[in-house]
């Protein structure tokens, strides 16, 4: 049995089913994201978790332990907001000997305790400061040390980095992961940033409309989409159709190219139209020796990205998006430009229908 | 031209308060023929039911506070937290004692809790004092209500109640701990309110028989001339003496001083 087991979660408002039939198995330690779109049910299954929601039914268990009904201040659990949450009367050090206070810990402990948690957080110096005189960055440092001092079994981050400016965001979710590897913490996080989910995530449950569309390693979920709309939530997405000539060998047309999937069978019937995807970063600008599909392009915009350059081609009457890393030699095609694209088999992702 | 005219608003609005004030103060010092002097509140210091009347005010006020504060912070937050819907109906009840007159409450009290009543609270001197502090209670209630509900639009009610439960805390570890000190500037605006409103009160006092301020300041204005205005400065000099603790507050409370 998993360390946090979510069995069939089910969340009502009214009349609206916010989370579905959910189930979750999240082993000691690991990092698990829930991404998805606004209004997709990711936070209402993490305050299920924490306890500000009851599930209309379904279980939650924490370490073999049913928590369903157990109140918040009786899980163990910490927990970060995106609004940060720290109490305004309280200096950085009260803040994070809250919990401890809560839990009765002798003053001589917690104040050592506090004392490691504004070390492993990197603030040892700003334990007298108020959080309003903190910077975004720090305040959400500041929880995070609140967070882990009472030593929680299950730590829950509900978009934290969402306020802080990009390059904060970046270092802090560094940290978060960081410390959470050091502290080998169970962590549950919410987000709606693919890159921030793919960036610090052992697994990643990609959820819409109240369920879990699929769940799995960030490299599995970007590069086997189960779904058409896990492939077009993950990453970038150039979507094709395509004519099935063979099923059987795997064989569809598209733009008059024959192509032969490296999947080999599929599950259509010959003369069907079938829908495929390409991940910009497949698709190259001209003829490559490793691709063997190549298809006739109308330049229509370049954006120039820094390392990488993006370039968008109409081909076929579709508009796709194709990456290049930026080289001085090779400057970029001019628009309206005629050129050819091509890809490999291989990178073709066939979508369910 | 603008600034001569805001200018001349100022200045009318000025004389329209200090006027008065000035006018009532020159008077109270007049008690010696010919001469200013501190007659007036020599003579109201001197007197024995001033300070009898004025503690006992005092007493009721700090009583008013306490349920006052227990009452209703627990209430608004609760409000703000889970019951938002209701906000209308509750604010609806706490203006009604600016609607009712206080001669109908206490007329009410007497009618429910006299000595022949189930609950004979005015038959002892102690009930009729509880009687009166929650009749006070409930005509600082719209002050109260609205100075503490002003003071909780300024915080993040719900994540840092959550923030403080997903730490282990109880209800009233909550209450106590968060949110009471973040709302402190507003009781105590909401306190300072309640205590002029119990300390000038005379309807209740004087229908319940009891000794309180207001009813002496009555007594006083009807009998002497030169008392009355010396009373009136010194209640004036407590209520600018709680404006300013209230200011002092605000500037050695750290967190308090950011949010402005």
């Amino acid at each position: 049995m998993a360390f946090l087991d979510l069995t069939n979660l089910e969340k009502v408002f009214g009349t609206n089913r916010v989370v579905k039939d959910f189930s979750l198995g999240v082993d000691k330690g690991e990092f698990v994201s829930l991404l998805g779109p606004s209004g997709c049910g990711k936070t209402t299954v993490l305050r299920m978790v924490a306890g500000f929601e009851t599930p209309t039914s379904g279980s939650i268990r924490i370490d073999g332990q049913d928590v369903t009904d157990q109140r918040t201040n009786q899980r163990a659990i910490g927990m970060m907001f995106q609004a940060y949450a720290l109490f305004p009367n309280m200096t950085v050090a009260d803040n994070v000997a809250f919990g401890l206070k809560v839990k009765g810990v002798p003053r001589a402990e917690r104040e050592a305790r506090v004392i490691e948690m504004l070390q492993l957080i990197g603030l040892p110096d700003l334990a007298s400061r108020f959080p309003f005189q903190l910077s975004g960055g720090q305040q959400q440092r500041v929880a995070l040390a609140r967070a882990l001092a009472p030593q929680p079994r299950v730590l829950l981050l509900d978009e934290p980095l969402s306020a802080l400016d990009a390059k904060v965001r970046v270092s802090l979710r560094n940290e978060i992961r960081e410390i959470q590897r050091e502290l080998g913490i169970t962590t549950i996080f919410v987000t709606h940033d693919q890159e921030e989910a793919m960036s610090i995530s052992d697994r990643i449950v990609v959820m819409n409309g109240g369920i879990a569309e699929q769940a799995g390693a960030p490299f599995e979920i970007y590069n086997n989409p189960r779904t058409r709309f896990v492939a077009g939530f993950v990453g970038t997405l150039n979507m094709f159709t395509a004519m099935v000539e063979d099923a059987e060998r795997g064989l569809i047309t598209v733009a008059g190219q024959r192509i032969a999937l490296a999947t080999g069978a599929i599950e259509a019937r010959n003369g069907e139209t079938v829908n495929l995807a390409l991940r910009p970063e497949a698709i190259r600008l001209g003829r490559a020796v490793s691709c063997e599909v190549v298809l006739p392009a109308t330049i229509e915009a370049v954006h120039f990205l820094g390392s990488v350059i993006r370039v968008r081609a109409r081909v076929a009457g579709t508009v796709v998006a194709l990456d290049t890393f930026n080289r001085p030699d090779q400057p970029p095609p001019p628009l309206g430009s005629t050129a050819e694209i091509s890809f490999a088999a291989s990178d073709v992702i066939l979508l369910p229908a | 031209m603008t600034r001569f005219f805001a200018w001349t608003a100022f200045l009318l609005g000025v004389l329209f308060f200090v006027l008065p004030l000035v006018g009532m103060t020159e008077f109270s010092l007049k008690m010696r023929r010919g001469e200013y002097s501190f007659d007036a509140y020599r003579r109201v210091f001197e007197d024995q039911r001033f300070w009898d009347t004025f503690s006992y005010s005092l007493i009721l006020a700090g009583a008013t506070i306490v349920f006052g504060v227990l009452l209703v912070v627990p209430t608004a937050y609760w409000v703000r937290l889970k019951l938002p819907q209701a906000r209308p109906v509750i604010e609806f009840i706490t203006l009604l004692p600016l609607v009712i007159p206080a001669i109908v409450i206490v007329f009410g009290y007497i009618r429910l809790y006299n000595t022949s009543s189930v609950l004979p609270l005015t038959g002892s001197a102690l009930g009729t004092d509880f009687l009166l502090t929650m009749g006070y209670a409930t005509l600082a209630l719209p002050y109260m209500y609205r100075a503490v509900d002003t003071g909780l639009r300024t915080i993040d009610v719900a994540t840092l109640t959550e923030a403080a439960q997903s730490l282990g805390a109880g209800w009233i570890t909550i209450l106590a701990r968060i949110i009471l000190p973040n709302v402190l500037v507003a009781v105590l605006s909401g306190a300072f309110l309640t205590l002029a409103i119990v300390i000038g009160e005379f309807t209740m006092a004087a229908l319940l028989n009891r000794p309180a301020f207001g009813p002496f300041m009555q007594l006083l204005g009807a009998n002497r001339a030169y008392e009355p205005p010396a009373l009136a400065v010194i209640a004036f000099a407590i209520t600018w003496g709680c404006m300013g603790l209230i200011q002092l507050v605000t500037r050695f409370s750290k967190h308090e001083r950011a949010k402005v």
